[in-house]
């Protein structure tokens, strides 16, 4: 087969493929801020760190309690996703009517502490954990070597999305949660309990990623710093994809990894800002985002 | 009654003066800048106050008339923060030495300002051979190691075992180009080849892109010339993707004791390192080490903790010596002209350039079968002699060499 741009196909195809799989995770991440942000209009600056929590609880459950990753998956978001609750009933609702901006600092502050905490407990380096044993070793595709675990990230993500997707705007309890978003007053008028289903979505949002923490850690280090790294990224994710937007953060998710590991192999030293130069080119041509609506 | 009062005060003041000699007190204030919050905070930070503070108490300063205080900074990985600490610890502190400052920027910055003020700077963290290099000073001593020395180290031994093809995963910065220059030079000196290279950007998360490039290359190596997060990560997923099970091998050019920790002898099992200390090697290290972990969270010390520890004490002799610390320029000569003797390094020498000369080890990273326990981690390849281990002098061209 001839070259595609001087690299021979089989290695693009690889390249490729493993842009998919990082996109994967920019897109479980996007989604959860999305959501959060889509709903209750907070900038959730504390993602990164619920993220983080989600590996070290999975990595305490494991080396603590010896409860191993399977259960991880159901334990972590649900325990991560209450500690979020605790955070909105305690902190965030007392800001609903202020200008998002406080949203955001308050978030931001609770990122801080919560990493430091951590850093603190644990230190700098990390710990690990290993891939659970019915998803060790790989498979060959011809192209590449592909680690088994890898591929059920890429599925899990794709199922999680999709079902978030489509209960948010396919279904009825998504239809009252867009409609409390544009109404509350109206909404709480038909007797529905408007603050308990933002104290809800909320959580929901804190356990996505919490659930991708977890399925972070058998691939990343499991270390206090590994949401601050990711972070960053994932906002830039939102941004282009539209503030809010559940569909957009998706795809973008998906692309944005794809781009990302095809500069990694024709330009690496740029592989870690291309994402931002993409960002600032779609902000200068729809500054609402590739899929956002003007607000 | 008053007079009576004025006698018995002016007895006590005279009995005051005259005693005062008897303990004629040199003070010493050494200030401990490192990385308190982000990557390198377990192969140095905290640790690094701690070792410093032990060698003070070791030394028996305040018996030997001496009165040492210590206070500790956050560079955050910044050189303009830590410049900015150093030159505020100099001019209104009253800090007379810096120790350990990892992250070569930040000690190339803070090797400036100890020039300029005339102070004393005791590298241990930092790893760029540039600090006996061309940016040499008769204020600096460069302790534990530097990139010279991990090529020459680990370079030569793979090369020598039938490792002679390379491809390099660097780190895009400062560092990391030097590790590779100073490795690539080693590699193709011993007829190696080096067959390519991927830059990475500093903190990179996922290296599953660059280690296929690495695979496709065929190289028998792959050279990690990058540290801490982003060493622990590539390793990781190298493992992931089968890399050495389908016949390459890994050599990790600079990692610490705490990122073998951090990965799991499962994930680290046969990587090989050089490193100048590892604190199961004798019974001095082990007791250092006892004592240090119990006050350290359990966190086992690295070498650089432990170059803190020997430079410290060597510098507090050489204050002894000289009877004041305020000279920076002088001391460093003191502590030049003095052999160094402690329990971590053993006996050594500091060159012209500033460069501390011990022995160097080559280590490699036990299977999880071999390992005793929590921290058993390294088993002796080689031990490679202190003659040969650095950069030899006149290849520096370090200013302070020669005429």
């Amino acid at each position: 087969m001839p070259d595609i741009f001087g690299i021979p196909p089989q290695a693009l195809f690889g390249q490729l493929l493993l842009g998919l799989i990082n996109g994967a995770f920019y897109a479980l991440l996007s989604l959860g801020l999305a959501v959060i942000f889509g709903l209750l209009n907070i900038i959730n600056f504390t993602h990164g760190a619920q993220y983080m929590m989600g590996a070290f609880v999975a990595w305490m459950l494991l080396n603590w309690l010896g409860v191993g990753y399977w259960w991880a998956l159901l334990i972590v978001p649900v325990t991560v996703g209450l500690t979020g609750i605790l955070i909105e009933r305690t902190m965030l609702h007392r800001l609903y009517k202020l200008d998002h901006l406080y949203g955001l600092l308050l978030t931001f502050g609770i990122a801080l502490i919560i990493q430091g905490l951590f850093r603190n407990q644990f230190g700098s380096s990390g710990l690990p954990y290993g891939i659970p044993a019915q998803l060790r070793g790989g498979t060959d595709l011809g192209f590449m070597f592909m680690p088994n675990y890898r591929g059920w990230v890429v599925v899990v993500s794709l199922v999680v999305c999709l079902a978030t997707w489509f209960v948010i705007e396919k279904t009825k309890l998504g239809s009252y949660l867009r409609a409390a978003t544009e109404n509350p007053a109206l909404v709480q008028s038909f007797g529905i309990n408007v603050p308990r289903m933002i104290t809800l979505t909320y959580g929901f949002g804190v356990a996505l990623a919490a659930f991708t923490g977890v399925l972070a850690a058998p691939i990343y280090q499991v270390s206090p710093l590994m949401g601050a790294d990711l972070i960053i990224i994932v906002f830039a994710v939102v941004v282009i994809g539209g503030m809010g937007s559940i569909m957009g953060s998706i795809l973008t998710g998906f692309g944005l990894g794809i781009i990302e590991g095809l500069t990694k192999v024709f330009y690496p030293e740029a592989s870690s800002t291309v994402i931002f130069v993409i960002m600032v080119i779609v902000l200068l041509i729809k500054p609402a985002g590739l899929f956002g609506r003007a607000r | 009654m008053k007079r009576l009062k004025s006698v018995l005060l002016g007895a006590v003041a005279l009995a005051a003066v005259a005693a005062a000699p008897a303990v004629a007190q040199t003070n010493v204030k050494i200030g401990v800048l490192s990385d308190m919050s982000s990557l390198y905070t377990d192969l140095a930070g905290a640790g690094s106050v701690l070792a410093a503070r032990m060698a003070a108490d070791d030394f028996g300063a305040a018996a030997k008339g001496l009165r040492v205080e210590f206070v500790s900074a956050d560079h955050q990985n910044k050189a303009d923060v830590g410049s900015n600490i150093a030159r505020q610890w100099y001019d209104r502190d009253g800090v007379d030495m810096i120790v350990d400052v990892p992250n070569s920027g930040v000690a190339l910055a803070v090797n400036g300002v100890t020039r300029e003020k005339n102070k004393v700077f005791l590298v241990s963290g930092a790893a760029t051979s540039a600090l006996t290099g061309e940016q040499c000073s008769p204020n600096t001593v460069h302790w534990t190691y530097d990139t010279w020395a991990l090529a020459n180290g680990t370079g030569k031994a793979i090369v020598q075992t039938g490792g002679d093809t390379w491809f390099f995963l660097t780190a895009d910065y400062a560092f990391g180009h030097q590790l590779e220059a100073d490795t690539s030079n080693v590699v193709k000196s011993l007829g190696g080849r080096v067959l390519g290279g991927v830059r990475a950007p500093l903190n990179t998360n996922d290296f599953s892109s660059f280690l296929l490039q690495a695979q496709s290359s065929r190289a028998k190596i792959i050279g990690l010339a990058n540290a801490g997060g982003d060493t622990v990560n590539s390793i990781k997923q190298a493992a992931e993707f089968g890399i050495v099970k389908r016949g390459q091998s890994l050599a990790g050019l600079l990692v610490f004791i705490t990122d073998v920790h951090g990965l799991g002898l499962d994930t680290a099992q046969g990587l090989i390192m050089t490193e100048a200390f590892y604190w199961d090697q004798n019974d001095a290290s082990r007791a250092f080490a006892k004592r240090f972990a119990a006050a350290n969270k359990g966190i086992h010390p690295t070498m650089v903790h432990a170059g803190v520890y020997a430079s410290t004490l060597h510098y507090l002799k050489a204050i002894e010596a000289t009877k004041s610390a305020a000279d920076g320029k002088a001391v460093v000569e003191k502590m030049k002209a003095t052999p160094t003797d402690d329990p971590l390094f053993g006996k050594g020498e500091i060159r012209k350039d500033g460069r501390k000369i011990h022995d160097m080890y080559l280590y490699e990273v036990k299977q999880p079968s071999e390992s005793k326990g929590a921290w058993d981690y390294y088993k002796t390849r080689a031990t490679i002699p202190a003659a040969q281990a650095f950069r030899p002098l006149a290849e520096g061209k370090c200013p302070l060499v020669g005429g």
